[in-house]
């Protein structure tokens, strides 16, 4: 109804960020996690939002959002010859993740920017609806 | 002479429903600005008040009326404030298919919240008057 639904849209944006931000901290703590084959070796992890519009109104107007899947990156990963490292394979190679640090960084701000954006939202229809709580007094 | 509520408000409240409706659109643009294939929407607002007061004066003339028995029965409004979801023409759309400008929608959130607000504060003082005449002080 109304303006209360715009906490729970607001709400969904400010989880669904919040999974992305978590996954950025998964990236970048792991940038440096060697390990000694391909499929052990951490991926980078990207969130995928999807829409989600009330099954039962089916109003199209309240379009919440929810993190639809998590996504391992394809790029290839980069082999590093360290024959001293405790996780080298036979070859004396170790793999490390393909994040991309600056990418990372970037992604951060972006999700930070909306999640702030998101509480402004919030912050603003709080007011709205105390406003109109008070309706008809001086 | 009795007061009725729909006319003495003269659309304010029709506007008010219709501003909070226009943040639910606008929160939700906000709130999917990340979301791949997301088409921003709006409505027009001039349009949907336009409609809602030509259901006000067709009402008037309207079969669908609450039968009253009384002169002093009050007629219930009835109109539904429809209003047409446009997707809005973007400027630059992303690769991935999402239109959502988040400068757009947040200046727009901003306008809508002092619309809303002035709408507000108008209901207020045509409630005053009302206390003020109830009063006669």
């Amino acid at each position: 109804m109304g303006l209360f639904s715009t906490f729970d849209i607001s709400g969904s944006a400010m989880t669904a960020q919040t999974v992305r931000m978590n996954l950025v901290a998964s990236n970048l703590a792991n940038v440096n996690s060697a390990a000694s084959s391909v499929e052990g070796t951490y991926k980078s992890r990207q969130a995928v939002f999807k829409t989600i519009v009330n099954e039962f109104s089916n109003d199209p107007s309240v379009a919440k959002v929810a993190v639809d899947r998590i996504i391992e990156s394809e790029e290839p990963l980069k082999a590093q010859y360290q024959p001293h490292h405790p996780n080298a394979n036979e070859d004396g190679y170790v793999y490390m993740p393909n994040v991309n640090p600056i990418e990372t960084m970037a992604n951060m701000i972006d999700a930070s920017r909306s999640y702030q954006t998101n509480v402004e939202v919030l912050n603003t229809t709080k007011q709205l609806l105390m406003r109109t709580i008070n309706l008809g007094k001086s | 002479m009795a007061i009725n509520f729909d006319s003495y408000l003269g659309g304010l409240d029709d506007a008010l429903i219709l501003r909070s409706r226009r943040s639910e659109i606008l929160a939700s643009n906000i709130a999917n600005s990340d979301t791949p294939g997301y088409k921003a929407k709006d409505i027009d607002f001039k349009d949907a008040m336009s409609k809602a007061m030509g259901t006000r004066t067709e009402f008037k003339k309207d079969s669908l009326k609450m039968t009253t028995t009384n002169n002093s029965h009050i007629q219930m409004s009835q109109n539904t404030l429809s209003t047409d979801i446009m997707y809005r023409n973007p400027y630059q759309p992303s690769l991935d298919g999402n239109t959502v400008d988040a400068g757009i929608e947040k200046t727009e959130f901003s306008k809508n919240s002092i619309h809303y607000t002035a709408n507000l504060r108008f209901l207020t003082g045509k409630f005053q008057s009302l206390t003020k005449a109830i009063k006669g002080q």
